[in-house]
């Protein structure tokens, strides 16, 4: 017992010793929806250079920007992924633990499909409607008041749309995709909509929710379905009433079992979501935390290889997985701004 | 025996009883039932998306090693072929060349690794090919230039963005580094500490306060764990994030109770004629200990470690905490190197858009349940190999 107990004593001591040496293996963490993209831009890298596979976490964005922005130690990652852009509260709290050189880079949009079984018909909605159907609170009849939504079928939404049961199957509250779905969908609208922003007003304490409002119906309308977009393609075939909202990478890859709903009048294909014409779809980045490239050196190869044609350009290898490329010249812009590494600002954040 | 009332042993509610008595058996056979069928549709669904991973299809074409091909490896076959080859083959064309220059030049006519949608119509699923590969595709097929192997890809690979290059070796490995660092942490220490509550320490407020928090922490969500690894070994200790050596001490702090409490049973179940017959020859207690209770308890110490670790062997939430989860495709070397572990992978795989992983995850499930299967059954050997009958 006290040879193993010398032992383990030995083994932690020397892990402690070789924990704070450098490493040559790139550490990236964030976005679960850039993660597809990212690691296949890492196995590229291990497998055509003598690199080591840079190591992919999917954490989820605001989970990666918390690992990241945690300080400039070899143990904190050297980039983090987001579905959305860096927010001025992070950025703040990267600064404030002495991460101050950090250069972003786009990488190109994801679409979120609004998606119903192969057998339906097709189906319309308008960014509106889709509001109306997975609020909790919409306005009521006559436009004053909010009112508990009362809708259970399109038709009641509007007498043009079909007479179908509403039901959604959607991500969860943890994920990325929710974020986006409730920014674009409810967010944008609800701000420009006079009966949610009185309320708030009104009184700002109390009708603070209301500022901005993207709460979504937990009447068992809009169904959470975890973190598995495949669960959701499932279901909808089991329940063809029902619609789902998930990556488009899983529209695609999918295509003899679910179709797209148009979104304002718009299918989404790469061309549209590329042209910002399909309503909802989103950019996706990734952040370098430029103190590390001196200490590792597979850092500039990664991030080069992963802005370059091949990958993110417009026949890219990333394309093939469902990543919608940037407009050309776009797409030279940032190629150039990352290349010099170009300082992220607070300024440059806060304009959005 | 006849029922009347002149019987001395006729009992009025007997067959209300007997009723009963058939009711509960009837219960019991079909909870037992039940569960089997639950077991058998799993597995039956796991068998019927896995079998196909078993074979691979390959592709026959030149691959010409040329100036063009060290540039962009898209290059190295004829163009109509690149959409069916899998890229994880060709873009090592350009490493080959710069490994061995004699290939400059050279042309060679080999079986490649296809593409996963040729892979997928080839087994019959559906599969996205433009028209144009598919003319290509039909006639190799119809000239045996495209052939179903044994995928030994899938036991000799890790993971991959391209599904038919994924294998569950790194995973594999990963799994076995981490459980050898959780039972090389929580076995002696298990044990070692079952053996001072049974045997040294006295009954005592204190004694009895251990003991209900052990019970207790064999019964608390495994992904608290998680959260104490990652805030101890990780942030306090400044151990390297998603390797081997984390997951390890993660997983032991998790099987230590089960260790503990098992082994406290094992060794209770040791007569305690033996302890003093050993006291009354005159030996020490360590001497009683280490000689006699030990080995005698040690089947049932085993048993119940093997299945702690079967248990931890299987676990994948505190290993999401402390960074497990995520896209490594290569082996890990020692335990200080980032590591993945099998089911991570199948939780990975599982998430993935592409169809071509669904066989694959489920060819993961069933290498898993292989190993647990075996793991158990070697706990059950070892019970029958060394078990003593008072």
């Amino acid at each position: 017992m006290l040879f193993k107990k010398t032992a383990l004593t030995l083994l932690a001591v020397s892990a402690l010793a070789i924990a704070v040496e450098a490493r040559d293996q790139v550490k990236i963490v964030g976005s679960s929806t850039v993660y597809p993209f990212s690691s296949s831009v890492a196995e590229e890298l291990g497998a055509t250079t003598s690199f080591p596979t840079p190591v992919v976490e999917s954490t989820g964005s605001g989970g990666g920007m918390k690992l990241f922005c945690a300080g400039n130690g070899m143990n904190t990652p050297d980039i983090t992924n987001a579905s959305r852009r860096m927010k001025a509260k992070e950025f703040i709290m990267c600064e404030k633990n002495g991460v101050n050189d950090i250069t972003e880079a786009v990488i190109g949009f994801d679409g979120i499909a609004f998606a119903q079984a192969k057998s339906n018909k097709a189906f319309s909605v308008t960014k509106e409607q889709l509001l109306l159907a997975v609020a909790a609170e919409v306005p009521s009849r006559d436009g004053h008041i909010l009112v508990k939504n009362p809708y259970k079928k399109w038709s009641d939404i509007d007498p043009t749309l079909p007479n179908r049961e509403i039901i959604i199957y959607g991500p969860p509250k943890s994920s990325g995709t929710r974020d986006a779905f409730e920014d674009m969908i409810l967010k944008a609208q609800t701000k420009k909509m006079p009966v949610y922003t009185d309320l708030y007003k009104k009184d700002k304490k109390k009708y603070k929710a209301y500022k901005k409002y993207k709460k979504i119906r937990t009447d068992g309308i809009y169904v959470p379905s975890g973190e598995n977009d495949n669960l959701i393609v499932a279901k909808l075939n089991k329940n063809p009433a029902s619609f789902g909202i998930f990556g488009y990478s899983f529209l695609i890859e999918n295509d003899d079992k679910v179709q797209g709903t148009k979104v304002n009048g718009v299918s989404p294909t790469p061309e549209t979501i590329s042209n910002g014409k399909y309503p909802i779809s989103r950019s996706l980045f990734f952040y370098i935390k430029n103190s590390h490239a001196k200490e590792v050196k597979a850092m500039n190869d990664y991030v080069k290889l992963f802005m370059s044609e091949d990958m993110i350009g417009s026949e890219g290898i990333l394309g093939e997985i469902g990543l919608i490329a940037l407009p050309t010249k776009e797409q030279t812009d940032i190629r150039k701004s990352v290349s010099k590494r170009k300082k992220l600002t607070l300024e440059s954040l806060k304009k959005h | 025996m006849a029922k009347t009332k002149k019987n001395i042993f006729y009992d009025p509610s007997l067959s209300k009883r007997h009723f009963k008595d058939k009711i509960f058996k009837y219960a019991t056979v079909a909870s037992l039932a039940i569960s089997l069928i639950f077991l058998v549709i799993f597995l039956s669904d796991m068998i019927i998306k896995g079998s196909s991973a078993i074979k691979q299809s390959y592709i026959q074409v030149e691959v010409s090693y040329s100036q063009k091909a060290q540039k962009s490896y898209r290059k190295a076959v004829e163009r109509k072929y690149v959409n069916l080859i899998s890229r994880a083959e060709l873009r090592q064309v350009p490493m080959q060349m710069k490994n061995n220059a004699s290939l400059m030049g050279t042309k060679e006519l080999k079986w490649l690794i296809a593409d996963d949608q040729v892979d997928m119509y080839m087994k019959g699923y559906y599969y996205k090919l433009k028209s144009k590969d598919l003319k290509t595709l039909e006639a190799m097929v119809a000239n045996g230039r495209i052939e179903q192997k044994f995928n030994t890809v899938f036991f000799t690979h890790g993971d991959s963005k391209s599904p038919e290059f994924a294998g569950i070796l790194s995973a594999m490995i990963g799994t076995i580094f981490t459980i050898l660092v959780a039972m090389a942490v929580a076995f002696p220490l298990g044990v070692a500490t079952a053996i001072y509550l049974e045997e040294f320490s006295k009954e005592s407020w204190w004694s009895e306060f251990l003991e209900v928090n052990i019970n207790n922490l064999a019964a608390i969500p495994s992904i608290l764990f998680g959260l104490l690894g990652l805030a101890i070994f990780i942030n306090l200790f400044g151990l390297p994030r998603s390797s081997a050596l984390v997951g390890g001490l993660t997983l032991a702090l998790m099987t230590l109770p089960i260790i503990v409490v098992s082994s406290r049973a094992a060794l209770r179940s040791v007569p305690s004629t033996i302890r003093q017959a050993g006291y009354g020859l005159g030996l020490t207690k360590v001497q009683v200990v280490k000689d006699h209770v030990l080995p005698l308890a040690f089947p049932g110490i085993m048993t119940g470690t093997i299945l702690g670790l079967a248990q931890a062997m299987g676990e994948t939430a505190p290993l999401i905490i402390v960074g497990m989860i995520a896209f490594i495709p290569d082996s890990p070397t020692t335990i200080m190197d980032a590591a993945t572990v099998m089911p991570a992978q199948i939780f990975t795989w599982a998430g993935m858009p592409e169809r071509a992983y669904i066989e694959k995850t489920a060819a993961g499930i069933l290498t898993l349940l292989t190993i647990l299967i075996s793991l158990n059954a070697f706990a059950i050997y070892l019970r029958k190999r060394f078990e003593v009958k008072w």
